[in-house]
């Protein structure tokens, strides 16, 4: 598996991303600069890091969503590769549009930082496969605006075709329908709030998310 | 020429912290506020030759996410 993680300034998960991608598939990742114009050759999976992609001025992720790299990963997303955003990262892709919705400041106004209980609802995707759908599992969240928002078309959309990855078991942050994670149309990308890249040793305490990674190993080989 | 682009929340979604705004002005005893909705104003100075067109581009492309936002140009004398 080829994977890249693209790196903005005020990014702060890049390196524990970076760390779970070499532990599960063996091979380093490209690290690649928000300058960057193109991405390599031949890539299986991008990721996009949790963090505060330039000071989330305006807008969580709406100046990275409009850096000269995030053309070439929206290209990338519509020939086939993989892309998979975590909470700075899922912000980043809602701004982009690369996946419907917004996440808006957390309904209780308070940052949320804790390990939370999600319900696997999607095990189809090649990000979910190695979990079984309506599996409980623990990850943590830590941010700000993960209060996911979208018309009720679009949530009933979303829900029809199976394309909310991950559910909060209880509110965490006011998102609609307790949604934490959702896919795009084609099934390649997917934006979550939580962090599976920080439940992937028996260090962190449990291992929750490196079953995520090694779900996309498997299947991007 | 100065522009003004107010940024408003669309109906329907929820604002918390025009929630909070409200909770704290009751507390500060004053009452009678219906609701308070929080929204930002951006101002721009751009040469003439900015066309209504341009300042709506910049607008939906990236000053308001208009899946949750809308928002009201306003051009000012200069």
């Amino acid at each position: 598996m080829k994977s890249a993680v693209i790196v903005f300034p005020g990014s702060n998960c890049n390196r524990d991303l970076q760390v779970a991608l070499r532990d599960v598939s063996g091979q380093e990742p490209a690290m690649i600069w928000h300058r960057e114009t193109a991405l390599p050759e031949g890539l299986d999976l991008i990721a996009v890091p949790g963090g505060f992609s330039y000071g989330d001025y305006l807008r969580s992720g709406a100046m990275a969503a409009r850096s000269p790299v995030m053309r070439a990963v929206k290209d990338a997303a519509h020939k086939g590769v993989s892309v998979l955003g975590i909470c700075n990262g899922f912000q980043i892709l809602t701004e982009a549009g690369m996946l419907p919705g917004a996440l808006m400041r957390n309904a209780n106004l308070s940052f949320v930082c804790r390990d939370v209980d999600l319900k696997v609802e999607n095990s189809q995707s090649a990000f979910t496969s190695r979990y079984e759908a309506g599996e409980e599992i623990v990850i943590p969240v830590a941010h700000h605006d993960g209060n996911y928002t979208a018309d009720e078309e679009t949530l009933d959309r979303l829900e029809g075709e199976g394309r909310v990855a991950f559910r909060y078991n209880c509110a965490v942050n006011g998102s609609k329908r307790n949604i934490a994670g959702i896919l795009n149309e084609a099934g390649n990308v997917l934006g979550m709030m939580p962090h599976p890249e920080r439940m992937i040793e028996r260090a962190h305490g449990r291992t929750d998310g490196r079953r995520l990674f090694e779900g996309l190993l498997e299947a991007l080989g | 020429m100065k522009v003004r682009v107010f940024v408003t929340l669309k109906n329907g979604v929820l604002d918390p912290q025009g929630k909070a705004i409200h909770h704290a002005l009751e507390g500060l005893g004053f009452s009678g506020v219906n609701d308070v909705r929080q929204g930002k104003v951006i101002e721009l100075d751009v040469a003439d030759s900015v066309s209504d067109a341009d300042i709506e581009g910049m607008c939906t492309k990236l000053l308001a996410n208009t899946v949750i936002e809308n928002f009201r140009i306003e051009r000012l004398a200069a």
